[in-house]
């Protein structure tokens, strides 16, 4: 490790030598490397290192632009007009653009987690040291930093090692931000490698978030039997003063956990979190709870059940201090990054702060201490929840009805919802005393008020579908499985080979926002196919929450019934985020442990291995977030194929492989350096479905790589063929591009699978050792 | 009816989509064109239209008026369900990618396509596949066949009840020489 500014200072000391007096020694820089495995070819690399690889990646999956707005207003030259084929003032293409404004979302969103980890990491330093050692999985894990490790040729030891590492990331964000401004870069082709780029610093600062917590707030460390924890607000002990973070920093609920648990009163008062907080408390302390996912902010704070509301950073509704407000909540911000408009009171007495908040004399404030924010929070819920006494603004039954009838039919309300969904037909009903309809749209609500901004009336139209399904709101009672962490190595090692030849079909990581399109019970819907399928399901973030969300008619949630270990048949929830890193983590030590492919600083060799290798397909079905896009940024660049459902349209740009182009599809056989075709495997790089079922058939197409044995092609196109057939009610039209040999048909459907290739010309071809990369060919043919 | 964007927000920039008045003109248009494809989405099993699925006015459409038919999503199991075979099924964001191509030469192999009808996808996706078509295959012609109009297409009808969107889909497949 490179440790900096080390000083030395000797007051006085006697020697044989001499007397030394005042002796100041400062060292700007210190290599300790006792690591033994050489350094790669290419740690820390930078904008355009692997830009090659890149475009490799980028020829065979092309992007399809469809820009949200035809114009560029970046510059004062501007507005411009791109459309069809016009160059703006400074020479910029429409698809250079669309290409900038991808970069632009993916720097935003590696700034976001990396700036996330800066600051944890700098806490947890300041509270532990920064020798402080890393352990995120005990004797389970020896590669305790595998993106890290392959991106920086850095292993990280200490709390403090993890400095250098996001000195880096912060250094290449920051590069790759100026390419955005007008006048560098001009290809759209380069600003998606760098993308990329910024996609893989993104997983860097992820990496760096997760294992500084992990290894010093004492989270699960790699446990497939992490405990069951409570989601929903029907676990919430409405009888007890309810505190609710938001956001994604643990950091300040951390301080409220210990100071209640300092003061003996952690049965004395409901901490409850939303969004990835919320995972990140659960793994902190047991009984903390989840409420739900990024949408369900505003129901959980109109209907009154929050005395408290914390906010720390990212995916925080902005007006989330206003709604708190309504509800006489007082609101504590507690991050740098999100201060909304609250004076800072760090430096004030706790006293002074707690009195103000509960006279009302301020709606909330800035506190940047998080033991301060514990100690405040916990004493201002304690006398606030007999006054607040659960105050909403939910209207009751009768209010509805009345709101209802002032109603003018515009229609508004539905061509403002994301959703498209038939608002003004539940208000009519609700308008003749009937609720069910507004009831009915609950689930696909996805709680971002918009219809409430445009009805001309100021119906608050959301207000009254929360009031209509509350009593299912009250009673929400499921389980999530508390984030894991890492995958262990032994895992790996037990399930690396099975994943490379193909025989277990794939690796299905369902994550993200929950931007979903008809609620949540598609994602659980789809973690249950694939994980009967023996597919290993790994979910993180809000995708996880949702994943519990659903029971089985034993009663029983995904996480009740599935194992939480990495193996086949296994749902396991990795945790927040920031967690998202564990996922390509074991993508990366499936090639470095199983494989035995050397990690350090050598990113390209490991991107061909996976992206030839590992049949893992990532699922973001509700993805809606600038850091979505910066973490599947970084997927694309280690070969993963990512899915979105169809709001991830709105990214704007898909990477997609074309099947009938059989020259895009060659590879070279490492054994001789001979070019074989293997077919679009995977098809796309980045796909955006439209429904829950072309997610499932796409989700098995996608996991099929060039270097799956027959026996585990065969198992993969079982898959394929009969999702299909199920839900297309047809056999694939493209089989015969995955048909490599007679022995890859699944054995019953051999006879009909062969009559459907003589139809299509199929040749029989063989299974090479695939790569895109001539310098892996081991015996170049003459 | 209306010609703003259904979706409040998805707004034009400088060019905005011309709006069919009456279904004669889209029948016009299509008749016009020498290689014209309709592309259907997984809406056309979930809008039900004076109490027939949306799926059922276009297999009559597509009877009348021989216009090959691409199922997206996943409903091509419906359409042959229903004893219609689309020419082709793919996803909607290939076959919008294939349409951005020059040198594609459509499903048969004949020539590429000059006008691709639209309709029943999300709303916001079908808008953004034709932002992408209007961006980067700007010989090609986009009409939707929605009840929604969408201003990035070439050619869109207005927003509209299903009452008229049911009558505009009959009178546009009695237009055609199979439909009458």
């Amino acid at each position: 490790m490179t440790r900096k500014n080390v000083r030395v200072k000797i007051g006085e000391m006697k020697t044989n030598a001499g007397f030394i007096k005042n002796l100041e020694l400062s060292v700007g820089k210190l290599v300790d490397d006792s690591w033994e495995e050489p350094m790669g070819p290419t740690p820390k690399p930078g904008l355009t290192t692997l830009r090659n690889w890149d475009l490799k990646l980028l020829n065979r999956y092309k992007p399809f632009y469809m820009p949200a707005c035809d114009l560029c207003c970046l510059c004062t030259f501007g507005k411009c007009d791109l459309t069809a084929g016009k160059r703006g003032a400074c020479g910029l293409t429409m698809a250079a653009q669309s290409s900038r404004i991808v970069l632009l979302a993916c720097c935003i969103g590696a700034a976001t987690h990396t700036a996330h980890s800066r600051h944890m990491v700098h806490h947890l330093i300041e509270k532990y040291g920064s020798r402080y050692p890393l352990d995120i999985g005990g004797l389970n894990i020896k590669v305790e930093a595998p993106i890290t490790r392959l991106v920086c040729g850095i292993r990280p030891k200490t709390l403090g090692d993890l400095d250098e590492v996001l000195d880096y990331a912060e250094n290449q964000i920051t590069q790759a931000l100026a390419v955005v401004h007008t006048g560098q870069e001009g290809n759209n082709l380069d600003f998606e490698s760098k993308a990329f780029h910024v996609g893989m610093i993104d997983h860097v600062g992820m990496e760096v978030g997760d294992i500084a917590q992990v290894s010093t707030l004492d989270y699960p460390r790699a446990d497939p039997e992490a405990p069951i924890v409570e989601m929903g607000i029907g676990t919430v002990d409405r009888s007890k003063p309810v505190i609710m973070a938001i956001g994604h920093n643990v950091v300040p609920s951390v301080g409220i956990i210990d100071y209640m648990k300092d003061n003996s009163l952690d049965d004395k008062l409901e901490v409850v979190g939303l969004c990835c907080t919320a995972h990140d408390i659960t793994r902190y302390w047991d009984r903390g709870k989840i409420i739900g996912p990024i949408s369900w902010q505003l129901r959980f704070i109109r209907g009154g059940f929050a005395d408290v509301v914390v906010l720390d950073e990212q995916c925080v509704r902005t007006d989330a201090s206003n709604e708190a407000e309504r509800v006489k909540a007082p609101v504590i911000a507690a991050s740098a990054k999100n201060c909304m408009g609250f004076k800072d009171r760090t430096n004030d007495p706790a006293d002074d702060i707690v009195a103000d908040l509960v006279s009302g004399k301020v709606p909330g404030v800035l506190i940047l201490d998080p033991d301060k924010v514990g100690e405040v929070a916990v004493r201002v819920a304690q006398k606030i929840a007999p006054l607040r006494k659960r105050f909403n603004v939910l209207p009751e039954v009768n209010e509805v009805v009345e709101l209802a009838k002032t109603c003018r039919h515009c229609n508004m309300c539905q061509r403002s919802c994301p959703q498209d969904l038939k608002v003004p037909e539940a208000i009519e009903a609700a308008e003749e005393g009937s609720l069910k309809k507004l009831n009915e749209l609950y689930e696909f609500c996805i709680g971002c008020g918009r219809c409430e901004q445009i009805c001309p009336v100021n119906i608050p139209i959301h207000s009254l579908i929360i009031k209509s399904a509350e009593k299912q709101l009250t009673q929400e009672i499921c389980n999530c499985r508390a984030g894991r962490g890492a995958i262990q190595d032994v895992e790996i090692r037990n399930v690396g080979s099975p994943i490379v030849l193909g025989e277990i079909p794939g690796i299905l990581a369902v994550v993200g926002c929950s931007n979903y399109p008809k609620g949540g019970k598609d994602v659980a819907d789809i973690c249950r196919e694939f994980a009967n399928r023996r597919f290993i399901v790994v979910t993180s973030g809000c995708a996880a929450m949702t994943a519990g969300a659903y029971k089985n008619e034993e009663g029983q949630t995904l996480y009740d019934e599935f194992s939480g270990e990495f193996a086949a048949g296994g749902i396991l929830n990795v945790g927040s985020c920031v967690a998202n890193s564990h996922i390509a983590g074991a993508a990366i030590k499936v090639a470095n442990i199983f494989a035995k492919r050397p990690l350090r600083g050598n990113y390209e060799e490991i991107a061909d291995y996976i992206y030839n290798r590992v049949g893992a397909v990532g699922l973001a079905w509700g993805a809606y977030s600038q850091k979505a896009a910066a973490i599947a940024a970084g997927f694309w660049r280690l070969g993963v194929p990512v899915l979105v459902g169809p709001h991830g349209s709105k990214y704007r740009r898909m990477l997609l492989g074309r099947a009938d182009k059989k020259e895009d599809w060659d590879v070279y056989d490492a054994r001789s350096g001979d070019k074989v075709n293997v077919g679009p495997a995977p098809e796309h790089l980045f796909q955006t479905v439209e429904t829950k079922e072309e997610a499932m058939v796409f989700i098995a197409k996608l996991c099929i790589r060039p270097n799956d044995t027959w026996k585990g092609r065969s198992i993969k196109l079982s898959h394929y063929i009969d999702l299909n057939k199920r839900f297309y009610g047809t056999i694939p039209e493209d089989l015969h591009l995955f048909v490599r040999t007679p022995a890859d048909i699944p054995m019953t459907m051999k006879d009909d699978i062969l009559k459907i290739l003589k139809g299509k010309n199929w040749k029989e071809t063989i299974i090479p050792d695939p790569t895109l990369l001539p310098r892996m060919i081991r015996k170049k043919r003459k | 009816m209306s010609c703003e964007p259904w979706q409040c927000a998805e707004v034009a920039a400088t060019k905005k989509a011309m709006s069919i008045t009456k279904p004669e003109v889209a029948v016009s248009l299509i008749k016009r064109a020498a290689r014209p494809i309709l592309i259907v989405g997984s809406g056309a099993v979930e809008r039900e239209l004076e109490g027939r699925l949306l799926i059922d006015y276009l297999i009559d459409f597509a009877h009348a008026s021989k216009v090959p038919v691409v199922a997206t999503a996943h409903i091509v199991g419906e359409f042959m369900k229903r004893g219609f075979k689309p020419s082709g099924f793919m996803s909607a964001m290939d076959i919008g990618n294939r349409l951005v191509d020059p040198s594609w030469m459509g499903l048969d192999g004949k020539g590429p396509y000059d006008v691709v009808l639209f309709v029943a996808l999300p709303y916001y996706m079908e808008a953004y596949i034709l932002s992408g078509l209007m961006h980067f295959a700007p010989k090609l012609k986009t009409i939707t066949l929605d009840n929604a109009f969408h201003p990035h297409a070439s050619w869109s009808f207005p927003n509209s009840n299903v009452k008229v969107w049911s009558e505009n889909l009959k009178v546009m497949t009695s237009k055609f020489e199979g439909g009458q």
